[in-house]
């Protein structure tokens, strides 16, 4: 008897202690955000409220000691720029196409698109960047470090995830909304358009947002398109300044003031992107709460 | 009652390959409800489905035969077109979910074609005061669809189909997902759409069909066995099948 | 949805004529871009795949075995790097995987209810930072860590397994792995935690009144049932990791050479690339870079695959058997 009730407690405890040591793994995960948030606060917050953080640009033909006053503001414009180009090819390309996957999927290309998209999102974004350099470097090399291409590089990446966002939004909506719809008399196009796409249509913004998020935190595909610069936007054809390179480039620097900056674009940057990513788990909730009831 | 509205003429309708109903033929006479009665899987909600062209929406589904409208072939027309003077009621309600009550019985009129505001509110008043729900909703026109009771919704998509104006309207067992006296307002809102309107109604109440329906047609494993008024088919049927089915033996 | 066929009353299946040409229009629009997004794929392998030949051209398969990487001799084999990619993503598993199943499986059994949402919320948030945020966070606050803190220690305490070798300096395979973990911590978690609570409840009562303890439960009906899943997610998660690129480039110290211990400084293919494509020597070096790349693109590709198809099948399981 008595063995028997040592055993049960041996279990037991053995339980509790897995209990806590999981309970402690969760602590290790969330470290690093907590640090993170907290490193770049105390040593990049001070510089958020200067003026320079944002305005300052190296004087013309700036030498390397010169060069090394610059602010986040070409940064932020090119992050900008860039997220522009690269989310409008995405929503132009990646919503009809899941649109297609979506209403037209009996067909065998509907479910090519799916997988197509699928196999899209895994490849590594350095990859795309690789893509659009040297699609560029063959054909039209005068544009190889651009906002363009930088743009390009950046949708490669966006599209795959809007495709995915907007099926699933596109696939939540009950196919009697369709049916009543149609039945109606009411034109397939403008069916899929102005009933099915606008119930969705929080489930695609979402999608959308966190493309874009994602596509403005973004380096590696960057670094041989847009490429970086010091000095605001010039022009569609010519090299452009975006945050994560700014952060890259200013990571290692030898200029303390530039580290600094570089701390405060990712407090920024960071802000933005947990910002963003509340906000659409706040839209998605609010879309699954509309379409089981309403009110 | 009299003239045909719609005359069903060797119809068949595959799924793939598979046919579901088989070689029917009947008409349905205007200004009259017809029913449509059988087993599970004869193929009733196929054989309304082809009315309007909702059937060949379904992956692999195709039809052969015909189907006329006032003596015009509906699968030789623009689908959208035919399915704006064919209108239909499912058997699960289903309001646009995203919509008010206003906007639900509006859509039609909104979406196609140029109305102005004032003909748009003339047109659901009178579609609401068909369906029997105007005087349960008037104060609250805006609130969203899916604040009715599942009776209440049934009867707003039959305004929302009413409010296109069809000259038929198909109903595909519309009382099964209600309760007894949200299905006996339905029942009474039958009787007396037909002045205005063709009525096919599929049902697999019995009972039902006797009470609301003028025609039934009798539908087993795909094809039609018996089509007549209903009186006779409940009384003197015809065939020894139909006769099966109405005394219990099956189904 | 229907083609013209000419209307003959009663013999040939027909579907009717075709709606008006707004919705073929239509109909054409959205095919053309699903039809882009298709070509997408192919023109990155097709490009990926024309650059590479002048490289495959000079090494053959000896590209694939050679350990050399050398542009002042034109002597160019993908080895260190596909052994950076592979021994950081391999660290980054055994270091991640823990960690993620611990943390999905404490949400998804042991915490109070109310924590849930803001834990998940927060595991996820993490797999939103950018990975360049990661390195910088990694070059400034975990690599002094590393160098002082834990390297020395576990020189000291493991040093005799011969993995240790070398001074550390903080900047090197061990520091990039760890930051990987980190990075697809949130990931597998996810997938995890998702594949967990598919699991019938059933299940779960089915162990509790035989008298388990929470532990048991776990263990015994929910990681078995959530098993295919669970792998899954640690695929998808070693996908992420073999891809990486900015974390990586910025912590791994950049030697084009196979690591000789874990405090030796190493390439991932990812970085090599960063790297190296615009500061090479010529054509050829480019050429191989962009075959590693091919390479990477290979690796990736099935390892997601792989990754699908156990999630996906999963899924389609759990979705079954709800009693």
């Amino acid at each position: 008897m008595k063995l028997r009730f040592d055993r049960h407690a041996r279990r037991k405890l053995f339980s509790h202690g897995i209990t806590v040591a999981s309970g402690l793994t969760i602590l290790a995960v969330l470290y690093p955000l907590a640090s993170i948030l907290y490193e770049s606060a105390t040593r990049g917050g001070r510089v958020l409220f200067q003026l320079t953080f944002v305005t300052a640009v190296p004087p013309n033909g700036c030498s390397i000691i010169a060069c090394k006053t610059v602010g986040v503001g070409p940064a932020i414009q090119g992050t900008l720029i860039l997220i522009g180009i690269g989310g409008g090819i995405a929503l132009l390309v990646g919503i009809p196409a899941a649109i297609f996957a979506s209403e037209y999927r009996t067909r065998g290309l509907g479910r090519a698109i799916s997988f197509t998209a699928d196999v899209l999102a895994g490849i590594p974004s350095i990859i795309m960047g690789v893509f659009i350099y040297s699609y560029f470097v063959l054909y039209d090399p005068t544009i190889t470090f651009s906002a363009i291409t930088g743009g390009l590089a950046l949708s490669a990446i966006m599209i795959p995830i809007v495709v995915r966002t907007t099926e699933e939004a596109l696939h939540t909506v009950p196919n009697s909304m369709r049916e009543a719809a149609l039945a109606l008399g009411i034109s397939k196009w403008r069916t899929t358009l102005r009933i099915v796409l606008v119930a969705a249509l929080p489930g695609v913004l979402t999608g959308v947002l966190l493309a874009v998020m994602r596509g403005a935190g973004e380096a590696a595909p960057l670094l041989f398109t847009a490429a970086g610069s010091n000095i605001f936007f010039q022009g569609l054809n010519y090299r452009v300044a975006a945050l994560p390179l700014l952060i890259y480039n200013f990571a290692e620097s030898p200029y303390s003031n530039q580290v600094q900056v570089a701390w405060g674009a990712t407090l920024l940057l960071i802000s933005l992107i947990l910002i963003a990513n509340v906000f659409s788990r706040y839209m998605l909730s609010r879309m699954v709460r509309k379409m089981s009831g309403g009110a | 009652m009299g003239a045909t509205k719609m005359k069903v003429s060797g119809l068949t309708a595959f799924y793939g390959n598979k046919p579901a109903i088989s070689d029917i033929s009947l008409e349905f006479p205007d200004h009259a409800v017809s029913a449509i009665i059988g087993p599970s899987g004869c193929g009733k909600s196929t054989l309304i489905r082809c009315l309007n062209r909702m059937h060949e929406t379904a992956p692999r589904a195709r039809v052969a035969g015909q189907v006329l409208l006032d003596g015009e072939d509906i699968y030789a027309q623009d689908p959208t077109r035919v399915r704006r003077r064919v209108g239909m009621v499912f058997q699960r309600p289903n309001p646009f979910v995203t919509m008010s009550i206003y906007n639900n019985v509006s859509v039609s009129l909104r979406f196609n074609g140029h109305h102005s505001r004032e003909e748009i509110d003339r047109a659901v008043v009178r579609s609401l005061e068909q369906s029997a729900l105007w005087d349960e909703v008037k104060d609250r026109i805006d609130a969203p669809a899916m604040s009715l009771s599942g009776g209440q919704q049934q009867r707003l998509c039959i305004a929302r189909a009413l409010a296109a104006e069809p000259e038929v309207l198909l109903m595909d067992e519309p009382c099964s997902a209600l309760d007894p006296i949200a299905t006996a307002k339905i029942e009474e809102l039958v009787s007396r759409l037909k002045k205005e309107y063709t009525v096919v109604i599929v049902t697999h109440n019995m009972q039902q069909a006797a009470r609301v329906a003028d025609f039934t047609a009798f539908l087993y494993l795909g094809k039609l066995i018996e089509f007549g008024p209903t009186e006779q088919l409940f009384e003197r049927p015809k065939e020894s099948l139909t006769e099966a089915y109405i005394t219990g033996r099956f189904g | 949805m229907s083609s013209p066929t000419p209307s003959s009353p009663s013999s040939a299946p027909k579907t009717g004529r075709v709606a008006r040409w707004p919705d073929l229009l239509f109909f054409v629009l959205v095919g053309i871009a699903g039809v882009a997004v298709i070509a997408l794929a192919f023109a990155i392998l097709g490009i990926l795949i024309h650059e590479s030949i002048p490289s495959f051209r000079a090494f053959g398969p000896g590209f694939l075995t050679s350990t050399v990487w050398n542009p002042n001799t034109n002597q160019f084999g993908v080895v260190p790097f596909v052994a950076g990619t592979l021994i950081t993503s391999g660290i980054a598993l055994l270091i991640g995987v823990p960690l993620a199943l611990g943390s999905a499986i404490f949400i998804t059994t042991a915490a109070p209810r109310w924590m849930r949402g803001p834990v998940g919320t927060a595991i996820e948030l993490l797999a939103a930072v950018p990975s360049v945020i990661y390195g910088f966070w990694g070059i400034y606050v975990l690599e002094p860590y590393m160098r002082t803190t834990v390297e020395p220690n576990l020189k000291t305490t493991l040093g005799w397994t011969g993995l240790f070798g070398g001074t550390p300096i903080g900047t090197d395979v061990l520091t990039a792995s760890v930051i990987l973990a980190v990075m697809i911590v949130p990931t597998i978690s996810a997938v995890s935690r998702e594949t967990l609570l598919a699991v019938p409840t059933a299940q779960r009562e089915a162990a509790q009144s035989l008298g388990a303890t929470n532990w048991e439960t776990t263990r015994v009906a929910m990681l078995p049932y959530a098993r295919s899943g669970i792998i899954g997610g640690i695929i998808l998660g070693l996908g992420r990791a073999l891809g990486e690129t900015m974390a990586v480039t910025m912590t791994i110290g950049n030697k084009d050479a196979v690591p000789t211990s874990l405090f030796d400084q190493g390439q991932t293919i990812a970085s090599l690339i960063a790297n190296e494509l615009l500061n090479n020597t010529g054509p050829l070096q480019y050429s191989a870079i962009l075959e590693a790349g091919l390479i990477l693109l290979a690796i990736s590709l099935i390892v997601n695959a792989g990754a699908r198809v156990l999630v996906w099948r999963v899924m389609k399981v759990g979705g079954q058997s709800v009693e």
